[in-house]
């Protein structure tokens, strides 16, 4: 294998964490709109955690690889437009997800109040933190911005 | 890019798609089941462990496998001897394929009869099919020969 062929690689292996946390974060989030109980927020935690972690190790992976490739292949160039291209959704993707990420902090942090006051039953709260519209909404645009960076990979248009 | 460079994109991003999204289903229903055994709800996790398997993890398997399929009959339909690298993807398919398989089952069984020890089990099994996947990745890009 050459050094190159290592870059690939862990180029690859990030994107496979980077779509794999948004498929671990699209379950949390389908998860969450049909639930009222504290003890069922909190069993998703886990999953969250997991995500949380993935998209760290996926996200700068991608870029890192991907930056340190086009520059050590003759025939790429960081300053070639689809690289650009990636280069704006990759941003787009990792502030749109950053900000989805409080929207679901608040059902966490209140589905553990609410275990600790002793609460176990469904509560109305917990159900309107779970279907958050500017969650979904900020995770749907990160999830398209990932699918069009996966799209401008393969295509590479202008290359 | 190396990859993308000198294959028709479409089955490539189906590909790729495919394997990603698999991957994240696969790691998904894991943890679920694995979590499943010391939760306060472990028939809720059950439950979603195993419909994350059968609606994202199988449709994921199909598509992967069908963008595979589509280019090796491109570009290794008339090669006598595959590349190594081609042996670990379509080892790592097949018997991973038949695991999600049986572990879908097991955690179908689990979720519909309460038996938290098949869905431990599937949750192992389907954590190991990730592990290979993410294996199978690696040599994607490394082409090990």
């Amino acid at each position: 294998m050459t050094f190159d062929h290592w870059l690939l690689a862990l180029h690859l292996l990030s994107a496979a964490f980077l779509v794999g946390a948004m498929v671990m974060f699209t379950v949390l989030i389908v998860a969450v709109r049909r639930i009222d109980r504290p003890a069922q927020a909190l069993a998703l935690a886990p999953l969250m955690r997991v995500g949380g972690v993935a998209v760290i190790v996926g996200s700068l992976g991608v870029v890192i690889f991907g930056v340190w490739l086009a520059i050590a292949l003759d025939a790429y160039h960081v300053w070639d437009g689809w690289v650009i291209v990636a280069l704006v959704l990759w941003a787009i993707a990792s502030e749109t997800g950053r900000r989805a990420d409080p929207e679901y902090a608040k059902l966490f942090t209140k589905a553990k109040e609410l275990q600790a006051a002793g609460q176990t039953e469904s509560s109305a709260e917990l159900k309107a933190l779970g279907r958050t519209q500017q969650g979904a909404m900020l995770h749907g645009i990160a999830s398209l911005a990932v699918l069009l960076l996966l799209v401008d990979m393969i295509w590479k248009p202008g290359a | 890019m190396m990859l993308a460079a000198s294959r028709p994109e479409f089955p490539l991003f189906l590909h790729v798609l495919g394997a990603t999204v698999l991957i994240g289903a696969v790691a998904s229903g894991a943890i679920l089941l694995l979590a499943s055994a010391r939760s306060e709800d472990p028939a809720y996790l059950r439950r979603l462990g195993f419909r994350t398997l059968l609606f994202g993890a199988l449709p994921a398997y199909i598509v992967m496998r069908i963008g595979a399929e589509w280019m090796f009959s491109k570009e290794f339909g008339d090669v006598k001897d595959d590349p190594t690298w081609i042996g670990i993807g379509y080892g790592t398919a097949d018997i991973g394929g038949l695991v999600l398989l049986v572990a879908l089952i097991l955690s179908g069984i689990a979720a519909s009869k309460s038996k938290p020890g098949l869905a431990r089990l599937a949750g192992v099994l389907v954590a190991l099919t990730a592990v290979a996947w993410l294996v199978a990745v690696w040599a994607m890009g490394g082409k090990p020969s």
